[in-house]
């Protein structure tokens, strides 16, 4: 097969499959609550109910498609297309497997950080457009939050890059051939997964959209299939952020026995479950320790972590 | 490869005088973080991935997320749209367009002439104004930081909760005020 037939085939691919496992995310999402609240979740439509992302597709597709008389249409009709479109191009530079991944990029960490950055704009404009003081102070609260938590986000990294000697995310993976980052960085790993909750705006950092204060947040406007790509994009957030921090920290696709590709399949699967598990165990913060926590802990906390890295590399080159 | 730079830089191009035209302020910043995208995209592929991931990551997508909010909170609604088309009438943008027209000229002129400097003097490089800013300048360079401690001091204070407010009750205020 040539190279250009490849790569078009790899980006088919690995598209089809994030966005129906981002759908399918949400059933899974639902089911695992239920098990750790100790009730069924939905279990009526198809075997185990998996056919409920079906369901709510068609239900999502047939609802009317409303743009508010009030708001700024173009940028309400944009807004939800940026999230979706940043996620899914921050995917390029994941390294799934040895020749699965579409983009080998030697500024990958850099590109995956400037993407997530770019989806700031969603929310905030999303909220800024829907012209209503609900979708204002949501997409308020997003700007300040993300703002603050890309910050640490960022430098969190730095210490494995300065492990690995590489942005490239393949170099990354293979330089953790013998020893996993997430011991060498256990504080990178800590203040990344915070610092990943907060941009994919999960709970406990879901305060954008609040629903028992600001009835939906940024979203407030937006029904059907405008909805629907927030509603996904969230999804596709957390599968990045999964297997980011499994590319990151917990060595990629590299694992004994198994083929690479179950390897990474794996690791991410079992995050996404963590994720789901916060959400189902902690509690929304108030608004003002959210940015205390983010500005006063776990700044400081990078910033130690990225002085006693670069202190012990230093230290074991000389 | 070529097609990409002319492409990204004719955006860059056009979204430039967008911002500049367009009368509603919000929108002309969209226009303004679509110019820095294709910029990113010229120094990517010019050869420059690092210039142009932290053209992304500090000018698209923190700077101008502040500006974004800056905008929310101002509030402009219809009338500001009104008044910045009032500014765009001919009579005012005539003068200062013919002047930038002029230097336009010059820079063609200048580049057309192989982009030397024109009076033989050497160029001053990146790395001199390295050296020279901290060398010889050094104390010039440490008042201005001095400077901007004062201003980040000061505004530190300006923010700072003196008066012990406690935040976060906010709704029952509310209550006690309606």
């Amino acid at each position: 097969m040539s190279e250009l037939a490849r790569n078009w085939l790899n980006i088919i691919v690995i598209l089809i499959v994030v966005f129906s496992f981002a759908a399918l995310l949400s059933w899974i999402e639902r089911r695992l609550l239920g098990v750790w609240q100790d009730r069924y979740g939905p279990n009526r439509v198809g075997p185990f109910g998996v056919l409920q992302v079906v369901a709510d597709a068609i239900k999502l597709l047939t609802k009317e498609d409303w743009v508010p008389p009030f708001a700024d249409k173009a940028v309400f009709v944009l807004a939800p297309a940026i999230i979706f479109a940043t996620t899914l191009f921050a995917f390029a530079v994941v390294p799934i497997a040895p020749g699965i991944g579409v983009a080998d990029l030697n500024i990958g960490l850099l590109f995956f950080l400037a993407m997530s950055s770019l989806g700031v704009y969603s929310i905030v404009l999303g909220g800024w457009a829907s012209n209503d003081k609900y979708s204002l102070l949501g997409s308020f609260r997003a700007a300040a939050q993300m703002l603050s938590y890309e910050v640490f986000m960022g430098l969190s990294l730095m210490g494995v890059v300065m492990l690995a000697g590489s942005f490239n995310l393949h170099d990354i993976v293979t330089a953790q051939e013998d020893l996993w980052f997430c011991v060498p960085q256990i504080l990178g790993l800590m203040t990344f997964a915070v610092a990943g909750i907060a941009e994919a705006r999960r709970l406990p950092f879901d305060l954008p959209e609040a629903e028992n204060e600001l009835v939906a947040g940024f979203h407030t406007e937006y029904s059907s299939m405008k909805f629907g790509l927030f509603f996904i994009g969230e999804y596709v957030g957390i599968i990045l952020i999964s297997a980011m921090m499994v590319t990151l920290f917990f060595g990629g696709w590299q694992g004994p026995l198994l083929p690479p590709l179950i390897w990474f399949l794996l690791k991410t699967s079992i995050i996404i479950s963590c994720f789901i598990l916060l959400r189902a165990s902690l509690p929304r913060p108030r608004y003002d320790q959210l940015m205390a926590y983010g500005w006063k802990v776990m700044l400081p906390l990078t910033l130690v972590n990225l002085l006693l890295t670069g202190a012990i590399v230093l230290a074991w080159e000389s | 490869m070529e097609i990409t730079f002319y492409l990204s830089a004719a955006i860059a191009i056009a979204a430039t005088l967008m911002v500049i035209t367009v009368s509603n302020a919000t929108h002309a910043l969209l226009y303004l973080i679509v110019s820095l995208l294709a910029v990113a995209i010229v120094f990517f592929v010019l050869g420059a991935p690092f210039a142009a991931a932290l053209e992304i990551i500090i000018y698209a997508g923190a700077i101008m997320v502040l500006f974004v909010f800056v905008m929310m909170m101002l509030n402009l609604g219809k009338a500001a749209a009104a008044r910045e088309q009032g500014w765009l009438n001919p009579g005012i943008w005539t003068g200062p367009g013919v002047l930038a027209a002029l230097l336009l000229a010059e820079l063609a002129y200048i580049f057309a002439q192989g982009g030397d400097t024109p009076w033989g003097t050497a160029a001053v490089t990146a790395k001199e104004v390295g050296i020279a800013l901290f060398g010889p300048y050094l104390l010039g360079v440490e008042l201005a930081s001095l400077l901007l401690l004062a201003g980040l001091v000061g505004a530190c204070h300006l923010g700072w909760n003196q008066a012990g407010i406690e935040t976060g009750h906010e709704e029952e205020r509310g209550h006690e005020n309606g």
